[in-house]
């Protein structure tokens, strides 16, 4: 407890020694600097373009992945739509069971991992660059990405650890080693290994730094500038108290608001949506025709594709593998039911929120297009769409809702912040739990790791937003590779517990309790 | 077939009230008691990732306590003053779980403690007690 209230005094102290701006300034840079140099490489790895075209091999191959499952599950998010949503309202649990980790819980969970600044800031990225038709790609690898979550859920769920003491752990690292051994696969540790690797890398990335940024554009947005690491001190003090200190009733005030943030911003965006009733046709319109064509956007239609796909696997973590650490806590006899309940994540997260999102940044015009022509307008390096005040990012998204509401642009400060941190909650302990398969489960492993990963919170949120948002991206994305290798090897595996359970719920063997 | 009485228990002190007049009524009545604790749980709380994996841990944790601290000192002290009963211990919204109970046992009333907290909470949600006496199914004692 002590530590507690040393952390915060210790920043405060330290802010005013060197808060004279041009020295601050300088620490930004200097972050900025060294981290876009040291991580360079990796990203350009990741996201390098099929020989001769502009088109990364990485989104072709998430595309690919989801378009594999939807296939082979013979489009099960469709076909088992309605029996998650029974799932999930809990008319198949054991009333037995009660106590227990529900179908609910889990999914709710795992989804203030996944809403957050991918759905804000994300979108509001892929927009501006991508133009209006990145919502259409957006919402098509959204309605794909729900086989690939169904996917790595129910492996998740079929091969955790479950230990004495009763806690549980489960993920990829754990399929990969367990599943693959039992189908005599070799190489399964292997892959284990370099999922957790790429995993650290996630939760230090899109599971931190990008929230720590975004967080930070979203206060000076409404405070008015100043340095980014006094905001990542800040940050870093309270997660430290969550994380290490243990202090459990700041994670338990975020995951109650957090839900209801989401709820509020849903709200929000489809009143100023029907305020603006008379563009719903328009929007869509340009929705369409920029899926297609590309209005002028650079790159065409085929980096409004790029666009919605990046930022849709980005904001709904499909294929990634994450969503399997999160779900294999939930209490059942049938790993695929949590398959079935964690399918409705993508679709919540990118084909609801995502696109009222982009609905409300195309319906208020903050997209400016040539009158004449009708194609958009871009900015002086060609690179994004010009917006109405030359904002990006989450600035953008809050200057459309504010557009409408004045006011919403401090709940959406607050929401962001609450968003952000509880992202970095859920991914520090995914974080945690590649960190302590790599090195085993021990107090003194997982402390380091804690205090690595706040560390990483101030990085972030003095660096810019460009060299952050590439490795948050790179990160996740290397994540999605090994898991997608992992979920080819594996998927005859869900497709017999399918098989099996669906055949038991039309014979009536598996009934509803209440 | 003899009658049963269901006592609503928990760790207050108007609950050992309850306890002593239920074990009078089911002494002179020469009904069963059934000595039942509701663990207060809302299968759509909020939990932490961190909470969700020692979520059965901390389950089984929270029924042996209730097990040991709770219901084995109540079959003691009913024991002592010569009263036959059996508990029941389950997870749920309070009240409508005793109701639950009542219909899956066919118990013919009920006697619960008035817990002493005149919290604003309570006068917002209304009490257990409160609650019960205007759900459930069999007449409802309450014990102040």
């Amino acid at each position: 407890m002590k530590n507690l209230i040393k952390a915060p005094v210790v920043a405060v102290t330290f802010l005013s020694v060197i808060a004279s701006p041009a020295m601050a300034q300088s620490i930004d840079d200097r972050v900025n600097q060294l981290f876009a140099s040291s991580t360079g490489w990796f990203v350009n790895l990741i996201f390098s373009p099929f020989p001769g075209t502009s088109f990364p091999w990485i989104v072709a191959w998430l595309v690919i992945a989801a378009v594999v499952f939807t296939v082979y599950f013979g489009l099960i998010q469709f076909r088992a739509f309605p029996h998650s949503i029974a799932l999930v309202r809990g008319d198949y649990s054991d009333p037995n069971d009660a106590g227990e980790v529900s179908h609910f819980q889990a999914l709710a969970t795992a989804l203030s991992g996944t809403v957050g600044l991918g759905n804000i800031a994300g979108v509001a990225v892929a927009v501006s660059i991508g133009g209006p038709g990145a919502t259409f790609w957006m919402i098509l690898a959204g309605l794909m990405g729900m086989a690939s979550k169904f996917t790595e859920c129910t492996l998740g769920v079929k091969y955790r650890n479950e230990y004495e003491d009763g806690t549980v752990s489960g993920g990829p690292m754990y399929y990969l080693t367990k599943g693959f051994e039992e189908r005599g696969i070799p190489a399964g540790r292997i892959l284990a290994v370099l999922f957790s690797v790429f995993c650290i890398l996630g939760a230090l990335g899109g599971g931190n730094m990008f929230q720590a940024n975004q967080a930070h554009a979203q206060i000076t947005n409404v405070l008015g500038d100043y340095p980014g690491w006094i905001t990542g001190v800040l940050f870093a003090a309270i997660v430290f108290a969550v994380i290490v200190g243990g202090l459990k009733s700041i994670a338990r005030v975020t995951e109650k608001v957090v839900p209801f943030m989401g709820i509020l911003y849903v709200l929000t965006a489809l009143v100023i949506i029907l305020m603006n009733a008379d563009k719903i046709g328009w929007a869509f319109g340009q929705i369409f025709a920029g899926a297609f064509t590309g209005l002028g956007v650079a790159g065409g239609f085929v980096g409004a594709l790029i666009q919605g796909f990046k930022r849709a696997a980005f904001s709904n973590e499909a294929g990634v593998g994450s969503a399997a650490i999160a779900h294999s806590a939930v209490r059942t006899k049938e790993p695929i039911t949590e398959g079935f309940v964690s399918l409705l994540e993508p679709f919540i997260d990118t084909v609801v929120i995502c696109t009222m999102t982009a609905l409300v940044i195309i319906i208020t015009g903050q997209l400016m297009s040539d009158p004449d022509t009708g194609l958009y307008l871009l900015n002086e390096g060609g690179t994004a769409i010009q917006t109405v005040d030359g904002n990006s990012g989450v600035a953008l998204t809050s200057a459309a809702f504010s557009s409408a509401f004045g006011w919403f642009k401090y709940i959406l400060a607050i929401a962001v912040i609450l968003f952000a941190f509880s992202t970095m909650i859920s991914w520090s302990y995914y974080g945690l739990k590649a960190w302590t398969f790599l090195f085993g489960e021990g107090k003194t492993t997982e402390i380091i790791f804690k205090v690595i990963f706040c560390v990483f919170v101030v990085i972030g949120a003095a660096a810019n937003l460009g060299p952050v948002i590439d490795f948050s991206d790179a990160a996740i994305f290397a994540m999605a590779v090994v898991n997608i290798v992992g979920l080819y090897f594996l998927m005859p595996i869900v497709k017999a517990e399918m098989h099996s359970y669906l055949s038991r719920l039309s014979s009536g063997e598996i009934r509803k309790y209440s | 077939m003899t009658r049963k009485i269901i006592l609503g228990y928990d760790d207050s002190e108007s609950a050992k009230s309850a306890l002593v007049f239920a074990s009078n009524l089911a002494k002179s009545e020469d009904a069963e008691l059934v000595v039942a604790h509701v663990l207060e749980w809302s299968p759509y709380s909020f939990l932490t990732p961190d909470e969700l994996a020692e979520r059965h841990k901390r389950r089984k944790e929270e029924l042996n306590r209730a097990e040991t601290a709770l219901l084995a000192p109540a079959m003691e002290e009913l024991a002592r003053r010569g009263v036959q009963a059996s508990t029941v211990l389950r997870y749920g919204h309070i009240a409508e779980t005793i109701c639950d109970i009542i219909e899956e046992i066919g118990a013919s009333q009920v006697v619960i403690g008035r817990t002493g907290h005149s919290s604003i909470s309570s006068r917002l949600f209304g009490s257990v007690a409160g609650t019960l006496a205007q759900a459930s199914p069999v007449p409802v004692t309450i014990v102040p």
